[in-house]
């Protein structure tokens, strides 16, 4: 039994978020240039001061004169931008990337984006400044030049922290709920009488102090611009009851967040407000709020006992929050674009699970929380449940609903294995039980932790390629030089080789993600963020600087179902049946099982051959390179090869593949994904914390599968490689069961950063009352076994059709009708007919 | 191992996470062989015993194989986590499992030794000592009843259905395991309402039984006769709307005082 009671009826929807929604998607996301100008003027004037007062004074300019505006129908407010959905651009990391692609953004395929002259020219001058003084410039000059080689070779892909603000933060919401910035600026003030000049640490406690204290006054200031335009809006508003509305936000404006929130509204007004500005001060993604069930309720509660909130008011400022939160948004580079497509911020919210002592805590709210996703139907936030062996059944069953709706939310988190796996790490028992999941997949506790949640991707495929090319790439010695694959002997010695690999690769991605840390300390700490985290201002330093109680940096890994597949093929194939030899199959990947080279492939090899050339003494010249290029091409397209490509494909075909629930392979692959999660765990970051690894791709599978080879589990050439942990799309032929068993044979707990498993339904599966309890207990299932995360995509109706029209992009499309299940692009067109007519008509069967 | 265990059988599939035959989570494993050739049949592969060739989506592919009742428990047992949470199990279904008694009775023996819960999709065409032989080891009895005209249940499956009926109420009385009367839906056989009406009233009377599905005809199975060689004897027919099952649900409803679904 949990600790509070609930209600689990439906409230409804108000029209307003109706209009709020069609309001917030009506046109492309712009990009606007005021802060870059702003930011821009304000550093000008504070070249000679302390970093960490600059970045305050710097926020502060920018919360006094960015355009600010109150939305039609608005109740909660505060935009970043005056365009819906727009975004501001943050030079202080890196700007050349935008500046390239001025006139590509509004036409790119993945998260295009409006960007007017005038904007292009402001932020152009804005950017003039930031030559050389950028996050990303400094890192690089941080990077060994093997860790920049293998960067530009795609090994790994630092590229979010690289480029941008860190975010992936969940700060102390509670806190300024309940003493408001002028609390948290006492408490600085205090700390800062307390210093003495002769203090070891003064120069920078003190300067850090006075930076979370301009910070503060800059945001009551922001608060109370918004009061005054919400005055001056209600002045002209001729409908009395928006005046009244506006009389009211103006009324919370002026209270909060300056003060602690004396209600439910004046909460959420306050939550808003932290949660916007956060991401106002730096660029980063994944700022999460956490447990708004946990820290909202105490203010419902009292309401609610006081008779002045009804719970349908309470749902409709929560639904307008969870509109909110798709009125921010951040325009990344193209490639980045496509890595985290879908205009994608990750702001995690999580609802029920376990309080600090170990007793459950799901409210009215947490069930709330699933009816606001469920009313606004958006992307944003990345909604949560938390599970565990005491979550109320009718919590999981509500959370089921808004799965059925096909939204892709919300995802499930097991507390059975991420609270053990963040013990492990170091968390008190009590922090740990409080976790929240940052972004995709990770967990911490929020407002203790810098967790560097999403450090690189790192794609365990590459490594693999290196063992039969001896470490070369592109005609480049990236990798390490281990023995040419002929004459290997025994499996262990071409594991090892692999082994061998992936370290010296672990080792460059920790230079990388280290020497980004460094920049981000040094060049933009960020005040107002570490005053929301423990102990930073009892440290004295940002967050940046390593001022949080807990530090990790999680780098993830991805293609572990790729690479089981693929080690375990080479063992059986070559070593056990000798039924192939590894020359056979480094010829097969190099011509991609004679299935066509990519233009990566035909450079790489012709580069590769001009080298050995070169070094065996011959003048090698463009015409040289020109015929070898032809060569290449042609005896990559012989029978010969062709035939031996088929071979050997057939050969891969017969072994068993991961995500069948054999218990051989599967203990195969959890092997194969330690080559990661353990010698990761090993480095240490210049916050004075550790690696860990997390196993989850985002939607990079698919970008960073285009930049890797032919791989022995006979995948080809620039196809995406396998979604988190879960198996290679299409090898797992025994339904959903067989491959949740699979995969949560894998060590779900060293992968402390989180697993992401992701599981297709056709919307049947869900039908019913009895459709729910059955989807329930498969995720209950699962978590048995310790997995640690799973969210389902339900197949809609659309995508049904787009399948028809595209069979190729959907060859393995499962759909379960009647208890029969069958790959959907190979059934005859009429019978596509009515598998889509039943997901239509959503019928019980 | 005991005996039992060791008993060979002929399946054409297994299939896990079934969740439309019988409650909770289940694995189905199809037993190959059929006492009737029902024209709309979903599964042609099933109805012949021997071991067959069928073209799947370009290939050949073998339909049958013999195993043994140990080997079929050991892909059994992997859900258990699953049947746990949601209260499934082990469903049998065919073709006719009766047409294999020795082993439906030994496989549904062992999943009950071992804690897992059972079911059986069958027409209980089969002399009633050999159905009485299984149903110590059978929980939830999933019995179908097609027609309850002899002659146009001679014409669409090619038996005439007494013996069923004469089971069926056999099983009833039995109390031995719960019963569901299954009646499949099909457009040109039995979609009246006066037809299921009557197939209602017979489950009503037979008494002990806990609901009605009604399985609307669907075309799934369609591409397999062309895989067999085989003629699909229902030509055009079209699967039932949603308004008419609905509509037959009410019927059924009506005439059984049972509760009804549309759907397994």
């Amino acid at each position: 039994m949990g600790l509070y009671q609930y209600e689990v009826a439906d409230i409804k929807k108000t029209e307003r978020i109706d209009r709020l929604v069609s309001h917030l998607f009506a046109r492309m996301p712009e990009i606007e240039s005021a802060r870059a100008r702003l930011i821009t003027e304000s550093y000008r004037t504070t070249e000679q001061e302390p970093v960490i007062i600059r970045r305050a004074k710097a926020f502060v300019h920018i919360l006094e004169h960015i355009p600010i505006i109150i939305r039609e129908d608005e109740l909660v407010v505060g935009s970043s931008t005056i365009a819906p959905r727009g975004c501001q651009t943050y030079p202080e990391f890196s700007y050349e990337w935008l500046e390239a692609e001025f006139d590509t953004v509004a036409t790119r395929s993945a998260d295009p984006f409006y960007i007017s002259e005038e904007a292009k020219r402001e932020i152009r001058e804005a950017d003039r400044y930031w030559k050389g003084k950028t996050t990303s410039e400094l890192a690089t000059s941080y990077m060994a030049p093997e860790t920049l080689t293998a960067m530009e070779h795609n090994m790994f892909t630092p590229g979010n922290y690289f480029y941008n603000g860190v975010g992936h933060v969940t700060v102390q919401y509670e806190k300024v709920l309940a003493v408001g910035m002028e609390g948290i600026r006492a408490e600085a003030e205090g700390l800062l009488a307390q210093c003495r000049a002769g203090d070891g640490d003064y120069a920078r406690k003190s300067r850090f102090l006075q930076a979370v204290i301009l910070s503060c006054n800059g945001v009551i200031a922001y608060a109370n611009r918004y009061a005054r335009l919400a005055e001056q809006t209600a002045e002209k508003c001729r409908d009395a009851d928006r005046k009244a509305e506006l009389m009211r936000i103006a009324g919370n404006c002026r209270r909060v967040p300056a003060k602690g929130a004396g209600n439910f509204y004046e909460a959420c007004q306050s939550f808003w407000f932290i949660q916007q500005l956060l991401q106002l001060e730096s660029s980063g993604h994944s700022i999460s709020p956490g447990r708004f069930d946990q820290y909202m309720y105490p203010y419902y509660e009292k309401d609610r006992k006081e008779g002045t909130l009804s719970r349908e008011f309470a749902q409709e400022l929560m639904d307008c929050i969870w509109v909110k939160l798709n009125d921010l948004n951040k325009c990344r580079d193209a490639v980045s674009a496509e890595g985290f497509a879908g205009y994608s911020l990750f702001q995690n919210l999580i609802a029920g699970g376990q309080n600090g002592d170990g007793v459950d805590v799901t409210n009215d709210l947490s069930f709330m929380c699933i009816q606001a996703s469920m009313h606004v139907r958006l992307p944003q936030p990345s909604f949560s449940v938390r599970v565990w062996n005491g979550s109320p059944h009718e919590f999981l069953i509500k959370a089921a609903e808004l799965t059925r709706t096909g939204v892709g939310l919300p995802a499930y988190y097991n507390d059975e294995v991420i609270i053990p796996a963040l013990v492990s790490r170091g968390l008190t028992l009590k922090d740990a039980r409080e976790y929240n999941i940052i972004g995709c997949v990770e967990p911490q506790k929020a407002g203790k932790t810098e967790g560097w949640h999403d450090a690189a991707f790192f794609n365990m495929c590459r490594p693999l390629e290196l063992v039969f090319s001896q470490g070369m790439d592109r005609g480049v010695q990236v990798g390490v030089k281990t023995k040419p694959v002929e004459e290997m002997r025994e499996f262990t010695e071409f594991y090892d080789a692999y082994k061998e690999q992936m370290n010296y690769m672990i080792g460059l991605l920790v230079n990388a993600d280290n020497a980004i840390d460094v920049a981000h300390a040094e060049r933009c700490p960020l005040p107002f963020l570490s005053c929301m985290v423990d102990d930073c201002m009892k440290r004295g330093k940002s967050v940046q600087e390593g001022g949080a109680v807990y530090n990790f940096t999680g780098p993830q890994g991805f293609g572990v179902a790729n690479m089981a597949d693929s080690l375990y093929a080479v063992k059986t194939l070559v070593f056990e049946e000798h039924k192939a030899t590894l020359r056979e199959f480094k010829e097969a990947l190099a011509t991609n099982y004679g299935k066509g080279l990519t233009k990566e492939m035909i450079g790489d090899m012709t580069a590769r051959i001009a080298a050995g050339l070169k070094e065996a003494g011959q003048e090698i010249g463009e015409k040289e390179v020109a015929v070898i290029m032809k060569t290449v091409m042609e005896v990559s397209e012989m029978p010969a090869v062709k035939e031996k490509g088929e071979r050997l494909l057939k050969l891969i075909a017969e072994v068993p593949k991961f995500g069948n629930d054999i218990p051989e392979v599967d203990a195969f692959a959890r092997d194969v994904a330690y080559t990661y999660t353990r010698p990761l765990q090993e480095y240490r970051n210049p916050r004075g914390g550790i690696f860990q690894a997390g196993l989850y791709p985002v939607s990079a599978n698919v970008p960073l599968g285009a930049q890797t080879g032919a791989t022995p589990d006979g995948r080809l050439a620039g196809t995406p490689v396998a979604d988190g942990v879960s198996p290679s799309a299409g090898k797992d032929v025994n339904g959903p069961t067989a491959a949740a068993n699979s995969v949560a044979r894998l060590d779900h707990f060293i992968a402390s950063n989180g697993t992401l498993f992701n599981q297709k339904f056709h919307p049947s599966a869900l039908s019913g009352r009895e459709g729910l309890e059955k989807f329930v207990a498969l995720i209950r299932a699962y978590f048995d076994q310790k997995g640690s995360h799973m969210q389902f995509n339900v197949v809609s109706r659309e995508t049904l059709l787009d399948a028809q029209k595209y069979p190729e992009k959907y060859k393995h499309l499962v759909v379960r009708v009647a208890g029969y299940s069958a790959l959907f692009t190979t059934l005859s067109r009429s019978l596509q007919d009515d598998i889509i007519n039943r997901t239509e008509q959503g019928f019980n069967y | 191992m005991e005996d039992y265990r060791q008993i060979k059988g002929r399946i054409f599939d297994i299939q896990k996470f079934s969740i439309h035959d019988g409650d909770g989570i289940r694995t189905i494993v199809f037993l190959k062989g059929c006492v009737l050739r029902c024209r709309w049949c979903c599964n042609p592969e099933s109805q012949e015993y021997a071991i067959q060739s069928m073209t799947v989506a370009g290939e050949e592919k073998t339909v049958g194989r013999d195993v043994t009742v140990e080997e079929v428990m050991r892909t059994v047992e992997q859900d258990r986590p699953y049947y746990y949470r949601s209260g499934g199990g082990l469903t049998l279904s065919g073709g006719e499992s009766l047409c294999q008694p020795d082993f439906a009775r030994a496989l549904l023996r062992a999943a009950k030794e071992s804690g897992i819960g059972t079911a059986m999709e069958s027409m209980g065409c089969a002399p009633y000592d050999v159905i009485e032989s299984i149903l110590p080891y059978l929980d939830h009895y999933l019995l179908d009843i097609k027609h309850m005209d002899a002659a146009k249940h001679k014409e669409y499956t090619g038996r005439s259905n007494e013996l069923m009926l004469e089971n069926a109420g056999k099983i009833a009385r039995s109390g031995q395991t719960r019963l569901s009367i299954r009646i499949p839906v099909i457009p040109t056989f039995n979609d009246s309402a006066g037809e299921i009406r009557e197939i209602a009233a017979y489950a009503r009377k037979l008494g002990n039984v806990e609901k009605i599905h009604l399985l609307p005809y669907h075309r799934l199975g369609r591409d397999k006769y062309d895989g067999l060689g085989r003629e699909y004897r229902m030509g055009d027919v079209l699967p039932p709307t949603a308004e008419r099952m609905q509509e037959l649900k009410a019927a059924a409803e009506a005439a059984s005082g049972l509760p009804c679904r549309i759907g397994g």
